[in-house]
């Protein structure tokens, strides 16, 4: 698994991919941060956190099928999965290595965002315990986005499809909420609130450690990993 | 060691290998020969864990590579038809990954350094594959097949898109393989198979058609014997002179080349040079020339293949091995 693990974070170095990642997330958080919270704090505003975390929602549903749309569809392509595959590394292994490649660039990129609160701090008065409520809920809610992401490379080795079907399935799963107030049928007003991606950040915003949240988050990691583990085992039993 | 027991593979309805079982022993080279489509790499895939079979086992080193693929994988090395190869890494890299995943405990640099040698890519160690020519791929290819010194090495068309330099390279590669490895060796091209296998098994629609010693397989597939005489005198005469020999199953008159003469081609069950040439004596009928015709691999492989499905299972040929 370690040498799975090094390859792919490697390989995002070794392409444009990381660094485009990199820069346009830290670019797009930078001016995001500072519009709608260093400058509302600087003018004595309230400097909350809320429109930047949901703004950073939807960017994550586009920047997250950069790091994903590779992973699988690659190695399909380039025929390398082969080798993986006759490799001694099980399945569930090279689907965890992978997944926790990707998980490490979101992770680290986001970390590295967090010194803008620095400047937060300077000129606000920003709730210690919101901020960190809404990292924590960044941190789950990019363990789901990846895990869908590396689910949807593995159905296709054309990397613009992965990565359009990503930003499609996020974003629906980000917005499938937002249609319950035209739906006037409960079961699929109950139906959207579960798959809805978006409506369990909620208690994070307020600072609360919400474990049915953790738990969802896990959930949705697991399921589509899983169903990552099982594209390949029926490949190789089809 | 592979043993290979009645691989079944069915791709939905469509049935891709049909009861494919033969033996590799220690040290062996065998050959793997089939037209495209006809089941090779399907095989070869299932022996090394890539696809299952529908039914039937592979055993490799004493480890079935369904209920204990992590032990069999460890002892196979595979290049399957397209080398796996990451055109973003220089070969260095690409072969010290593939060190890591394989686990190997070797010495890194000294076992790296080796099979770079052995497989003569030492030069381009710091060079991106992506730059590499296709040879240079292949012998990437192969190399990182080495990495961990498995004992059994499966080669999936590795001369495939290879000029004829590198084919030679190729197979002097593989027969230097076959001192100290298993090696199973697929290809469509006849002569290539014929120069470096100790065995062949000829695969056709999924079903093995035959399993023979290299230099015994044209003797067990068609014990024909072929001659070629060039004759002066009356064409038809000849013709039906030559037909009465005993033994005589064909002749074939062609166009003379010189004096008149006139090229008659002759199979037959035995050596019927003698008999030939009395008749021609008797007749005062010059014989000008004689040329004994092997039936090469090429015509047997085309006997075996151009087969009607029916009579396939029965065709199959095969002979005790040495060391199965």
């Amino acid at each position: 698994m370690g040498a799975i693990l090094k390859k792919e974070l490697r390989s995002y170095f070794t392409s444009p991919i990381g660094y485009v990642y990199i820069a346009v997330y830290l670019a797009i958080s930078g001016f995001v941060f500072s519009m709608f919270t260093v400058q509302q704090a600087s003018s004595g505003e309230d400097a909350s956190v809320g429109t930047y975390f949901t703004v950073l929602m939807f960017v994550y549903s586009i920047l997250v099928p950069l790091l994903t749309m590779r992973i699988f569809a690659d190695e399909k392509k380039q025929g390398t999965e082969q080798l993986l595959l006759t490799s001694r590394v099980p399945i569930w292994s090279m689907v965890l290595a992978k997944f926790v490649a990707a998980y490490i660039m979101f992770a680290s990129t986001f970390l590295i965002s967090l010194l803008d609160y620095y400047v937060l701090f300077k000129y606000g008065k920003p709730q210690p315990g919101v901020l960190f409520g809404y990292a924590v809920g960044v941190l789950l809610l990019g363990a789901a986005f990846v895990a869908i992401g590396v689910f949807i490379s593995s159905l296709t080795e054309n990397q613009i499809i992965a990565a359009v079907g990503t930003i499609a399935v996020l974003l629906l799963m980000l917005c499938v909420n937002f249609f319950n107030q035209y739906i006037d049928i409960s079961w699929i007003r109950v139906v959207c609130n579960w798959l809805s991606i978006y409506s369990r950040f909620g208690n994070f915003t307020y600072g609360v450690f919400d474990f049915n949240a953790l738990l969802y988050y896990a959930s949705i990691c697991f399921v589509f990993l899983f169903l990552t583990v099982r594209v390949y085992q029926r490949r190789r039993y089809q | 060691m592979i043993e290979i027991k009645n691989l079944v593979k069915r791709f939905g309805d469509k049935l891709v290998l049909s009861n494919v079982s033969f033996t590799v022993g220690d040290n062996e080279i065998v050959g793997f020969l089939g037209p495209n489509g006809a089941g090779k790499s399907t095989t070869l895939n299932i022996v090394t864990g890539y696809l299952s079979a529908t039914e039937g086992t592979a055993v490799i080193e004493g480890c079935d590579i369904l209920e204990d693929p992590q032990n069999a994988r460890a002892h196979i090395g595979f290049l399957p038809e397209i080398p796996p190869l990451y055109p973003d890494m220089t070969v260095a890299e690409y072969l010290s990954f593939i060190y890591d995943l394989k686990g190997t405990t070797l010495n890194r640099e000294k076992h790296l350094e080796e099979i770079a040698e052995v497989t003569r890519i030492a030069d381009v160690g710091q060079r991106l594959i992506g730059n590499l020519s296709k040879g240079y791929k292949q012998r990437v290819g192969i190399a990182q097949a080495l990495v961990g010194n498995p004992k059994v090495i499966i080669l999936d068309e590795p001369t495939v898109g290879l000029d004829p330099r590198q084919i030679i390279e190729i197979r002097n590669l593989v027969r230097m393989l076959g001192r100290d490895h298993t090696v199973i060796f697929s290809s469509h091209i006849l002569s290539e198979v014929q120069a470096v296998s100790d065995r062949i098994v000829i695969i056709n629609k999924g079903q093995i058609v035959a399993d023979e010693k290299t230099e015994e397989i044209s003797r067990v597939v068609d014990g024909r014997r072929r001659f070629t005489f060039s004759i002066c005198g009356p064409q038809k005469e000849i013709y039906a002179a030559l037909k009465q020999i005993p033994g005589v199953t064909y002749v074939e008159a062609l166009a003379g080349h010189e004096l008149d003469s006139t090229q008659f081609v002759v199979e037959s069950q035995t050596d019927v040079r003698k008999a030939v040439f009395g008749i021609l004596a008797a007749n005062d009928w010059p014989l000008i020339g004689v040329e004994a015709m092997g039936v090469n691999l090429e015509e047997i492989f085309i006997s075996l293949v151009d087969k009607p499905d029916g009579k396939q299972a029965g065709r199959r040929i095969t002979t005790p091995k040495a060391n199965a």
